[in-house]
């Protein structure tokens, strides 16, 4: 499965599984020294793996939880 | 967030001339056992290398297409960015490679049980490579026989 910052390029390339995560290129997992926050994105992409009746290719938004 | 638009103009140019590949029909295979038994890898491309091994190499033309494998005890301390990109901020990553190569957060997934184990060695790559021919034809499927090797069951890609 794929953390994708570029929505674009998933698009183009359709990776089988990929997480779209609205973050700054260069902060995939969202922001640096925030285990939490980290965890929730690979949480939101170990579950593209778990959900079967989806058909590929297959893109998700991440929806970061508002602290 | 990240889009084409918060890139510099000379990459947009770049990426809209770019040839992009897609494999068709998408490649889809269903996990076979649950993800508590899965063993991972980390597939990312922010160009970390271990301090130590040989870095990315600015001067290859079309972009450095090897990787490195990182083992998956590592002190993520111990890696080191040489993307050479200049088109996105590397602040965050040196502060915490977890960012884009996220050692500490995988083992944490292992000790919980969430995932089975992890692979060996992580495997790290370069990602300004503008030239790919040569990832497609070699590395690509060199480095899947590693992971293929190492019985993972999952691939984590970080591309950067």
């Amino acid at each position: 499965m794929t953390v994708q910052l570029l929505r674009s390029v998933a698009e183009r390339l359709q990776p089988p599984r990929s997480l779209f995560v609205p973050f700054l290129h260069g902060y995939p997992l969202d922001a640096p020294d925030e285990g939490k926050r980290q965890h929730a994105v690979l949480e939101a992409a170990l579950q593209l793996l778990e959900i079967s009746d989806f058909a590929a290719p297959v893109l998700v938004d991440f929806e970061p939880v508002v602290q | 967030m990240g889009e084409f638009s918060e890139l510099p103009l000379a990459i947009r140019a770049m990426l809209g001339v770019y040839r992009w590949r897609r494999i068709d029909p998408v490649p889809w295979a269903p996990l076979e056992k649950p993800l508590s038994e899965s063993r991972l890898a980390i597939v990312s491309s922010a160009g970390f290398v271990q301090r130590g091994q040989p870095p990315f190499d600015e001067t290859v033309l079309g972009g450095d297409f090897s990787f490195r494998e990182i083992p998956s005890d590592l002190d993520v301390s111990e890696l080191v960015d040489f993307h050479r990109s200049k088109s996105f901020d590397h602040t965050g990553m040196a502060q915490d490679p977890n960012l884009a190569f996220p050692l500490d957060r995988v083992r944490e997934l292992a000790e919980s049980g969430r995932i089975g184990s992890l692979a060996r060695a992580h495997l790290s790559f370069m990602g300004s490579i503008t030239a790919p021919g040569r990832l497609v034809r070699d590395t690509a499927p060199a480095a899947a026989s590693t992971l293929v090797a190492d019985d993972v069951d999952v691939a984590l890609l970080v591309p950067v």
